[in-house]
């Protein structure tokens, strides 16, 4: 196991993208699932950067944990905000046309598209939220 | 994000290299936004984009709706993984697209 506790901004987005991907590297996960991580990343952590301690700035911590049998990796995103669960959000209707679309909620949908796992839980002040993909 | 911009009078491109996302995103949208005036035919070339998230899909969506009033849009050179990310969200049926 693995973590990185980091100033929860957009800047340090590319920071953890790199400490996740050094992990990956470590045991061959494929170039997909590495891009699939990297914008699920993108999505949770830069949610994080945007609301959870605005207008001020707060610190995250990212883990990282592989498993065996299926070899995944579990990604836990941890931070200190206002309590929100993200998967509170209703999905949003992918059927509409460009004029009708909004584009709310598309980012934790494309995560709970591309994981095979997502969970989200509020302890001791903490928004916990986890994502395991299989590789 | 490497941005080029390519093109003249009514017909502009825009090729895009690395990763379309939250850091990334708000310069497309400068960049669209200071020359979308008077095009008629914009292409955002995709060839060596390697992925993009929901910030890039935002500003693709307001291009689009801007195109959609003043010309045509398509989005080109579009590889696997991205064009997942169209169908699962559902923008493979807003957007023309070409694949790689």
């Amino acid at each position: 196991m693995k973590e990185l506790t980091i100033d929860a901004t957009v800047e340090n987005i590319l920071q953890v993208t790199s400490f996740v991907d050094e992990q990956l590297d470590s045991f061959g996960c494929s170039g997909k699932a590495k891009m699939q991580i990297a914008i699920a990343i993108d999505e949770l952590f830069g949610n994080i950067a945007h609301y959870a301690y605005h207008p001020g700035v707060g610190p995250a911590t990212v883990r990282v944990e592989v498993t065996d049998q299926p070899l995944a990796v579990l990604i836990t995103f941890i931070d200190n905000g206002i309590q929100y669960d993200p998967l509170s959000k209703a999905d949003p209707n992918t059927a509409l046309s460009a004029d009708e679309r909004k584009i709310g909620g598309l980012g934790i949908y494309m995560v709970k598209k591309s994981m095979d796992e997502i969970s989200y839980e509020y302890k001791n002040g903490q928004n916990i939220l986890r994502i395991k993909k299989n590789i | 994000m490497k941005i080029t911009k390519t093109g003249t009078g009514t017909e502009l491109c825009f090729a895009l290299e690395g990763r379309l996302d939250t850091n990334t995103a708000p310069s497309l949208e400068a960049a669209v936004n200071s020359s979308i005036e008077g095009v008629t035919e914009l292409t955002i070339d995709m060839a060596e984009l390697d992925y993009l998230s929901s910030a890039g899909l935002r500003v693709l969506l307001g291009t689009q709706k801007t195109m959609n009033k003043q010309g045509k849009m398509k989005v080109t050179n579009v590889n696997d993984t991205i064009m997942e990310i169209f169908e699962v969200t559902g923008f493979s049926e807003i957007l023309t697209i070409e694949k790689k």
